[in-house]
């Protein structure tokens, strides 16, 4: 991931015409029961398949997650960065602290490097008091509370399943758990960026967990059959 | 600027007091005394006003100040260092409604502010601040809280408590006299700070200011006629209970 936008940028900071690929699809949307969390894992270095097996979930604190789409290093840095100023707030308050103040807070922290580089457009995702919580924050200084986010190359494929899927009203967690992995997988399937497997998360009022890791092609041969 | 100083003013005796955190208290027993009550469904702080010079403006004179919608807070001691304090205070409630999208919670607001008094005893160049502070409120779940702080930097959470001027005569009172009746009714809370006050206080309703927060509510000021009212109410309730104790001794 990094290395595509090495391989774009013309070099000089903020005159850059390319837009930056992020070579990835990850999603997130809100239910009843919670936030669906669905990634890829796939890095590309331009045409070169870098890694199959990449981690684009970071596991914040038990409740709070957040997804990496773009620069992989800048992800992983400010989201630790993030996770060690949650867990000051929760030692000096003596609660947990909501999703908002999270996201303010990683927006706020990248809001001070604005035009200096950084690459990072990521959805924190979580559960406090409020209920389920769900913002976009990436590195231009936009952050936005919403129900469904789609980031990286691979969005609008995922966003067309999404959209269909959530129609119905008042999923299951099973439903729901199927709707992101089928999203990621139909993004995968017409995305050549984004592939490798389906990182699925649930996250609930006690917290996250990790729902399932299903290989693509796995699933591709599973939704071929179905359909016969 | 603290910076340029390069020695302490507040530092360790030999046997281990901090004198000008000492001295700061002593500066805080010679204010007005200031009374705070956590009711149910209300907080009220009361405070001793002194009485103003002819030709001054009375609305000036506020011991009496809200820190955010939800939170207010009265002191004892030097006027122009509560200021100072009420601001900083005032400045964080917004910038905590920034950054985490929620209003404080008192506590927040008194952990603060005790920071930063104790800051001050710990600082190059500077002296700690005179004041103790009430501070009460209701967070945003609906609790009532009162915390009191002092110059050293230390906060307690308080059912009641006063500060000031015969402080320990109110909070004698006070401990006497605060019960679960006493605070049944958000009536019965003002008036038992107002009859606190009056063990202190010259001359009755015109020497004292009263504030409440409701829950959900902002802060009030209540009138002068408003607390002539109740004073008069106390004194008839005074009038009965001594009667009441006559006729006992005389059956």
């Amino acid at each position: 991931m990094n290395s595509i936008l090495t391989a774009c940028s013309d070099g000089d900071g903020p005159e850059r015409k390319i837009q930056f690929l992020h070579g990835t699809t990850t999603l997130a949307f809100k239910f009843q029961h919670g936030v669906i969390v669905a990634v890829d894992s796939r890095a590309t270095a331009g045409a070169y398949i870098a890694s199959q097996t990449v981690k684009k979930v970071i596991e914040i604190n038990p409740y709070l997650l957040g997804t990496m789409a773009g620069g992989a290093a800048d992800c992983s840095f400010w989201e630790r960065l993030l996770a060690r100023q949650c867990r000051v707030y929760e030692l000096r308050n003596k609660e947990r602290i909501s999703v908002a103040a999270a996201s303010k807070l990683l927006a706020n922290m990248v809001y001070q490097y604005k035009g200096m580089g950084l690459s990072m457009g990521t959805m924190v995702c979580g559960w406090d008091k409020t209920g389920p919580g769900l913002y976009y924050v990436d590195s231009e200084g936009n952050r936005v509370c919403g129900d469904l986010f789609a980031v990286g190359s691979g969005s609008m494929y995922a966003y067309g399943i999404v959209d269909s899927g959530l129609k119905q009203k008042d999923l299951t967690v099973e439903e729901a758990c199927d709707l992101g992995c089928r999203a990621i997988y139909q993004a995968t399937y017409r995305d050549a960026y984004s592939g490798g497997q389906v990182n699925l998360y649930h996250v609930h009022s006690e917290g996250w967990n990790r729902v399932s890791q299903s290989d693509v092609l796995m699933l591709h041969q599973q939704y071929q059959a179905e359909k016969a | 600027m603290a910076a340029r100083y390069d020695r302490a003013i507040t530092v360790f005796s030999p046997d281990g007091h901090l004198f000008q955190v000492e001295y700061a208290q002593e500066a805080v027993k010679k204010g007005s005394t200031a009374v705070g009550i956590r009711g149910k469904d209300i907080v009220v702080l009361g405070v001793e006003k002194k009485s103003v010079a002819k030709l001054q403006e009375e609305r000036t004179v506020r011991k009496i100040c809200a820190l955010d919608d939800h939170v207010c807070m009265a002191f004892a001691g030097l006027t122009a260092d509560a200021r100072i304090v009420i601001n900083r205070a005032r400045v964080e409630c917004q910038s905590h409604r920034l950054t985490v999208e929620d209003p404080v919670t008192v506590e927040y607001i008194t952990r603060h502010i005790a920071t930063l008094k104790q800051r001050y005893t710990q600082s190059n160049g500077r002296r700690p601040f005179g004041i103790s502070a009430l501070i009460v409120g209701f967070d945003c779940d609906g609790t009532p809280r009162l915390y009191q702080t002092d110059p050293s930097g230390t906060y307690h959470a308080w059912k009641a408590n006063a500060i000031g001027r015969s402080a320990k005569t109110v909070r004698e009172f006070l401990e006497k006299n605060y019960t679960e009746e006493s605070i049944a009714t958000d009536n019965e809370s003002i008036k038992l700070a107002i009859k606190a006050l009056l063990e202190v206080v010259q001359s009755g309703g015109k020497n004292i200011e009263l504030a409440v927060i409701r829950r959900n509510q902002s802060l009030k000021l209540l009138e002068s006629k408003e607390i002539e009212t109740l004073v008069t109410e106390i004194e008839k309730e005074k009038e009965e209970e001594a009667e009441k104790k006559k006729q006992k001794k005389s059956t």
